[in-house]
């Protein structure tokens, strides 16, 4: 177990011209994969690359078209997951598939043979194993007690536990701090010590630098290229990842000096429908032509603060000034009617932003049609919006008439923002923009919010990546359980900063002082 | 050997091939139940067809037959495009003609007819209207499920036209017989070309109901609440007030539906009222796709299946349970070629391999009833896409 085979180069598991295509859609085509024992070999694409096809394919729930597996030197078809759990291959998805209520002794021990369940033994067992990997948890612990980050723990060891001996992370840093990350890393490398292989899928290409041996890139289906992660740089990776060279820098415009307090939010907080609080005494300041950003861990009350902004789900006490009126406790058809200019972009785009299987022009009547006079529609106007749109945007789209589900995430992102942006409004709102987004669409979303900002548009921006958040935003509050930890001088803070207010910490318990905090 | 995969969308043309194949994959299967049953297929068929289209006699019957259906199946659409599941069409047509009974008992002998008829109209809406609010508000206000609610109220509706009908509006006249008094002379609906004038209003409602969803802003809000709550609320749209409103519209249209039976060819209220029109109506609605000019063409055949069965009964002597039994096999084979256009069913050349998993695209394809590999699977393919 313990013997060192980290640089033996015999493979783990190969995958030889893997091809798999959807109706017309080829979403593997001929791909060659093949991880060692003993090393963290990163798996780096665009969204739509195929990595997650890849992946699907490797744990049994997809069967290639085409193509061999082999795992240990031996052939293998994998019919159903079982048979890849079977071969060593452990998958980690992003949404952990474990039983809330139990604790994390009974979610590893789950699927063990045997009808009797010792759960002491099984809680002292899987302490002594969890310890072998450095990784801390309770076992006695309830799930739905514990954070991302324990999750993440106690779904990895599931899979170790039941030996796996290559474990696939789908994107694991997303929900995590910096500081959590680490500590994940940590594991991994333990795990790369004691002969296990690790696939890591990720588009950050900062952790696949720090973390991984070796890094294969997918595009279009196809893999590009295996590099050895020290002979290569992230400049190269993204070129390979994209297809050509990209400017990785974001631009930041000068915030206007001069200009007036859009949004002011003094106390606000919120209960949800179980009686948990969402929002707990939020006060910020927003002022006209500057980006505030919004960091926190997934779930720290982004959501519950956007759509209370908006009217969307009515907060419980508080006061929302927007250029000076109080829009508290007003629905959004009441917001709209007071004059008020604000957009809301959310995150869930199909969900609550579009109706997804409506055509461009009809999503774009959403935000029109009630300022129409009379109970008819009239849609020749909206028409020619939404041909401008398309056009101004450079949606790729076969016409304005194309149900909205139909098109890319960076089409259906533009789609919103285009609507959103053509109403004028003096205060955009939006979360986690460019979630699901290619490198390039993502660019694109970052120069548009800009535009606005140029246009002393106020912009409240929901982000998870904290480099982008650093680079765009002029200031960055962040949040954690509901409450704010502190707002920032995005020029003048680093990661770390920033990761240890989003797991609690308050701004003035690490700086030890107001230097950084701007004047809200 | 087999699996199911999700199909793209097909074109317009194709997906009509594959409705009528369909249909004609019905009458086949039906046929073959004929002959087997000793019964010449080809006569039957040929008599089904004229009796149902074959004479003036038989054309005036179809149509009599399918107006109160078309009606039914237009104010059902309604709700369903709120995604509103009104199950509830027979108890709504009771009592639509529950009210426009009332209208027409107790209005007095000498009232005209243009304005008996206009007045037994209006009640009749309001009574499926009602009839339809009540699981409406139920489910806007307590999250209650609609499905189950509209279909209880059919069987409260059933009782209360039963319990007219044997005590409360049992006619004295009628020697002992039960029975509700027929509605007064003067409120029986005019006849233009050989058929009550219930096939303007169809016609005309067919019209509104398109206009109604493509035109107006409420058929605008309407279809953004079907497609999804959060995007309407987001938007600004009163869902509460929008569902209501649509489930309003769609029970009194319901109500008048049973009016026009009533005004145009029944002339009784009576418990068999509906002749299962409720129902049949759900059917054609699904059918049309929900399309107000469709749901008027397949109330007119669904119409004709009927009729020409009655008329096979007569004249072959073939038994009512086969003459159902035909309806039913051509009906299901027209419903199950929706799954023929959504999926597409994959034969894996090399046998001995093992099965493939049921799913692409991380779809899983659970309503096309295969089951499931394991559950395992089924979770990972859902999150795996996630």
């Amino acid at each position: 177990m313990s013997e060192n085979i980290s640089s033996s180069p015999n493979p783990a598991f190969s995958m030889q011209g893997i091809s798999k295509s959807f109706g017309s859609v080829r979403a593997n085509d001929n791909i060659h994969f093949q991880v060692r024992k003993g090393e963290i070999h990163a798996l780096l694409g665009e969204n739509g690359s195929g990595k997650s096809t890849l992946m699907n394919i490797l744990s049994g729930i997809y069967k290639p078209d085409a193509g061999t597996i082999e795992v240990d030197g031996s052939l293998r078809v994998f019919h159903a997951p079982k048979d890849s759990i079977a071969c060593g291959i452990g998958m980690v998805y992003q949404h952990f598939m474990l039983a809330e209520p139990l604790t994390a002794a009974e979610n590893i021990a789950a699927g063990s043979s045997g009808i009797i369940l010792n759960r002491k033994k099984e809680s002292a067992s899987i302490r002594a194993f969890s310890e072998k990997y450095g990784m801390e948890i309770d076992p006695d612990k309830p799930v739905v007690q514990m954070s991302v980050s324990e999750k993440q723990t106690v779904a990895i060891l599931k899979m170790l536990y039941h030996g796996a001996r290559i474990l696939v992370l789908d994107e694991p840093t997303a929900v995590l701090t910096p500081q959590e990350i680490k500590k994940l890393f940590n594991v991994l490398r333990k795990m790369r010590e004691n002969g296990c292989s690790v696939v890591f899928i990720s588009h950050k290409l900062n952790e696949v630098m720090e973390l991984c041996d070796r890094v294969t890139v997918l595009r279009k289906g196809q893999s590009i290229k295996t590099y050895v992660v020290e002979d290569t740089c992230s400049y190269e990776l993204v070129e390979k990842m994209v297809g050509r060279k990209v400017d990785l820098s974001i631009d930041r415009p000068v915030p206007c000096p001069d200009c007036k307090d859009c949004l002011v939010v003094e106390n606000l907080s919120l209960k949800n429908d179980e009686g948990f609080q969402k929002l707990s005494d939020i006060s910020f300041t927003l002022r006209h032509g500057e980006i505030l950003g919004v960091a926190g861990l997934a779930g720290s009350g982004q959501k519950e603060l956007c759509e209370t902004i908006a009217g969307i789900m009515p907060a419980e006490k508080g006061r929302i000034f927007f250029d000076g009126t109080n829009i508290f406790g007003k629905s959004p058809r009441e917001i709209i009617r007071m004059g008020v200019s604000m957009s809301f972009i959310p995150e869930d785009r199909l969900g609550m932003g579009l109706v997804a299987s409506m055509d461009i022009a009809d999503n774009i009547l959403l935000k029109d049609y009630s300022f129409q006079k009379g109970p008819f529609l009239k849609t020749a106007a909206v028409r020619v919006k939404a041909e401008r749109i398309v056009k101004e945007l450079e949606i790729n789209t076969p016409g304005i008439f194309h149900p909205v589900r139909k098109l890319s995430g960076g089409n259906i992102q533009k789609v919103i923002l285009g609507r959103e942006i053509n109403l004028k409004p003096k205060l955009l709102i939006t979360a986690y923009a460019v979630r699901g987004l290619d490198i390039n669409s993502s660019y694109t979303i970052y120069n548009l919010l800009n535009a606005q900002k140029v246009k002393d548009v106020a912009v409240l921006y929901i982000g998870e990546d904290l480099d982008v958040l650093l680079e765009l935003c002029d200031r960055i509050m962040v949040m954690c359980a509901g409450k704010v930890t502190g707002i920032v001088d995005a020029r003048a803070i680093t990661k770390e900063e920033i990761g240890q207010m989003m797991s609690g910490t308050k701004l003035k318990d690490i700086k030890g002082g107001a230097g950084n905090v701007s004047n809200c | 050997m087999f699996r199911i995969a999700k199909k793209d969308e097909l074109p317009k043309w194709k997906s009509l091939i594959v409705r009528l194949t369909s249909i004609l994959f019905g009458i086949v299967l039906a046929g073959i139940l004929i002959a087997v049953l000793g019964y010449n297929p080809m006569a039957t068929f040929s008599a089904l067809v004229i009796g149902a289209f074959g004479s003036v006699n038989a054309l005036t019957n179809t149509f009599t037959i399918a107006i109160p259906l078309a009606i039914t199946a237009l104010g059902l659409a309604i709700a369903f495009r709120m995604k509103f599941w009104n199950i509830g069409g027979e108890g709504q047509i009771i009592m639509g003609c529950v009210f426009a009974t009332f209208v027409s008992h107790n209005m007095p002998e000498t009232t005209p007819g243009i304005i008996l008829i206009l007045l037994m109209g209006a009640a009749g809406f309001l009574g499926g209207a009602i009839w339809a609010l009540i699981p409406g508000i139920f489910r806007v206000f307590s999250r209650t499920n609609e499905t189950l609610f509209t279909l209880m109220m059919n069987y409260i509706a059933l009782s209360i036209v039963q319990f007219l009908h044997y005590v409360l509006w049992r006619d004295p006249a009628s020697k002992g017989f039960p029975k509700i008094k027929a509605i007064q002379l003067q409120a029986h609906l005019p006849v233009l070309f050989g058929v009550h004038i219930g096939w303007i209003v169809a016609l005309v409602l067919a019209v509104m109901v398109f206009f109604l969803i493509r035109k107006t802003k409420l058929g605008y809000e309407i279809r953004v609440v079907g497609e999804s709550e959060p995007t309407a609320n987001y938007a600004g749209i009163n869902v509460k007030k929008v569902m209501l409103t649509g489930v309003a519209l769609s029970g009194g249209i319901v109500g008048l539906a049973g009016m026009i039976k009533l005004t145009g060819s029944v002339y009784t209220l009576s418990p068999a009222i509906t002749g299962n029109a409720g129902f049949t109506a759900i059917v054609i609605a699904w059918l049309s796709g929900l399309s107000a000019p469709v749901i008027a063409l397949v109330s007119i055949l669904i119409a004709a299946l009927e009729q020409g069965s009655q008329i096979i009964q007569i004249k072959l002597q073939v038994p009512s349970a086969v003459a159902a039994i035909i309806q039913g096999l051509i009906l299901m084979s027209a419903l199950g070629s929706e799954f023929f256009l959504r999926y597409r069913i994959v034969y894996a050349k090399q046998p001995g391999k093992p099965r493939a998993i049921k799913r692409t695209a991380g779809k899983p394809d659970n309503e096309s009833g295969g089951k499931p590999e394991s559950a395992e699977a089924d979770r990972s393919a859902l999150k795996g896409d996630a």
